[in-house]
């Protein structure tokens, strides 16, 4: 007996897809349609500019400010987090026993409020009473002076976020075959040479996977740093998203606003092409 | 007895280290625990780093004269809202994904993760406007419908991944025997994908429970603001209150790691079946 022709399942995929156009795609449309416009969300005036918001974007200090800004912070904060995510991979990996409540003490620090994580930091830099003078025996300003004030949201994000880069890099560890290092290690590998040899070639496409998810979480970052600093001292936190922001809903100019959160969403749609495209190159 | 030195040395470097990561993981917090505790003058000193005279002071006066418990009770409403909402959704898109004849899966599935790589950031102004003209800022709704869509692409991913599992002979008799697909959906494949389920489940009510930029956009007083938003904005009056900030933190924090001990593991299957089935 066979089943008679089966309909299509679209009835059930529609509820998803209407609100997915509805809540994200129309959205897109709309922010780019407001980023050709100027658009003052108190006078309720609407001109159309055409591509004057883009072409401001040049002339604007600011928005190259926040720019680097993002960049430096991306750039710092994924690659301290893929090295020290590596290295608590490994101790995870190499733990017989406790590794059960190992992990779960490994997602606190993932699993609490960005914004806590903020104010807890906060509180830690604070350049009076803050718990890391004190350890270190330090009088520094941490958020009050441009040259720290961005490295100490790094500290503060790769602590955040090493939980995740490890737990994922773990569950690819466990997956490579022992007989892999035991052979290996007849042959009289070293580790170094067995983690350059065995271990990192096999684990590249997760490792991949880790770092399209990190720098696309970094460069869109806003409640983390807008929370620790406000995007300060004299905007040297500043990112993309917090600046996008304090344009939207500080100034309230939705058309020039919008046309920084559309740099924001090209540049990750970017960054995740070219993440996936190194991805499908892999063997 | 060389190689047991050996073992012993290794052991102990590998408690070391755990303790390590330990502290580090949880310093932090800990020390957000003891600020809780200290009020007056002994926030301000340091040593001891210890609460010299602890204190629940701090609690009270989160609890008394600050709104914070409906801030907690926007915030069960929205995330639990929310995590039903997209489960169900999600779930009916999944089932259809891993097991129903569509054309176009792959770019169905491509266009998901895509949206979930969104930045919230690119979205915020249009959504701002929509809510408004539908009325509903300042309500739940408001973000109920944003976190509900946002961690469609999360569900969607991995349901259809926990579906596709499940042998097609098990569909295909359930079809033969005159099930509806309804029937075969909420009667056979949600009980059997159980645990994705749950998986899924806790990781939405985390980000619902953990959102800052819509919440903070699309919310302006205590008849829809959540936890993120009220600790952010923590009012004092001439100091930042440190002990009130930090009891509040804990008082939120506490289900959260809860939550995160009991579920450990199918928060880690759950976050690495979304990330790594690409």
């Amino acid at each position: 007996m066979t089943v008679k022709t089966e309909r299509g399942g679209y009835p059930f995929i529609m509820p998803a897809a209407v609100v997915l156009v509805l809540v994200t795609v129309y959205p897109l449309i709309y922010v780019f349609w407001l980023s050709l416009h100027k658009r003052h969300l108190i006078f309720e005036t609407s001109t159309f500019l055409g591509l004057g918001n883009y072409t401001f974007l040049f002339t604007d200090e600011r928005f190259f400010t926040s720019f680097k800004n993002t960049v430096y912070f991306t750039v710092t904060s994924v690659t301290l987090e893929l090295v020290l995510g590596m290295c608590v991979a490994l101790v995870l990996n190499s733990a017989i026993r406790g590794r059960g409540v190992l992990r779960a003490v490994v997602l606190v620090p993932w699993a609490i409020p960005t914004v806590v994580t903020a104010k807890m930091w906060e509180w830690m830099y604070n350049a009076d009473f803050g718990l890391f003078n004190y350890l270190l025996g330090l009088k520094v300003n941490w958020l009050g002076s441009t040259m720290w004030a961005m490295n100490a949201a790094v500290f503060m994000d790769v602590w955040k976020t090493i939980p995740f880069v490890a737990l994922l890099l773990t569950a690819g560890l466990q997956v490579i075959p022992r007989e892999l290092y035991h052979a290996a290690r007849v042959d009289g590998a070293g580790p170094f040479f067995m983690f350059r040899k065995v271990t990192l070639p096999l684990l590249m496409p997760i490792i991949i996977v880790v770092l399209l998810f990190r720098t696309i979480d970094a460069f869109r970052v806003f409640d983390a740093i807008y929370v620790l600093t406000g995007g300060g001292p004299a905007n040297s936190t500043e990112t993309l998203s917090i600046y996008a922001y304090k344009v939207l809903f500080q100034t309230l100019q939705f058309g020039y606003g919008s046309a920084i959160s559309m740099v924001v969403f090209l540049c990750v749609g970017a960054i995740s092409v070219f993440y996936v495209r190194l991805l499908w190159r892999q063997p | 007895m060389k190689v047991s030195t050996d073992k012993i040395l290794k052991r102990w470097g590998i408690l070391a280290l755990l303790a390590l990561v330990t502290l580090y993981c949880l310093g932090p917090f800990i020390w957000q625990l003891l600020t809780s505790l200290k009020a007056g003058v002994d926030l301000t000193r340091l040593p001891p780093l210890l609460p010299p005279a602890p204190t629940s002071e701090n609690y009270v006066a989160v609890f008394e004269e600050h709104p914070f418990l409906r801030i907690i009770m926007n915030s069960l409403v929205v995330a639990t809202s929310s995590t039903v909402l997209s489960l169900f959704v999600g779930s009916l898109a999944a089932f259809s994904l891993a097991k129903l004849p569509i054309r176009g899966k792959a770019v169905f599935l491509a266009f998901v993760l895509s949206v979930s790589m969104f930045p919230p950031i690119s979205t915020v102004s249009p959504l701002y406007l929509i809510i408004r003209t539908l009325g509903l800022r300042d309500t739940v709704w408001a973000l109920i419908m944003t976190y509900t869509t946002f961690t469609l692409p999360l569900t969607i991913w991995i349901l259809t991944n926990f579906f596709r599992q499940i042998p097609h002979e098990i569909y295909l008799a359930a079809r033969v025997d005159g099930c509806t697909r309804f029937q075969i959906f909420y009667k056979i494949f949600i009980p059997l994908a159980a645990p994705g389920i749950f998986a899924t489940a806790i990781l939405v009510f985390i980000f619902s429970w953990n959102e800052f930029l819509f919440a903070l956009t699309f919310t302006s007083t205590v008849n829809s603001r959540t936890i993120p938003v009220g600790i952010a904005l923590f009012p004092g009056i001439h100091e930042v209150p440190w002990g009130e900030i930090a009891a509040a933190s804990v008082v939120v924090t506490v289900p959260i790691i809860a939550l995160v001990f009991v579920f450990q593991k199918r928060i880690v299957e759950g976050l690495t079946m979304g990330a790594l089935k690409g």
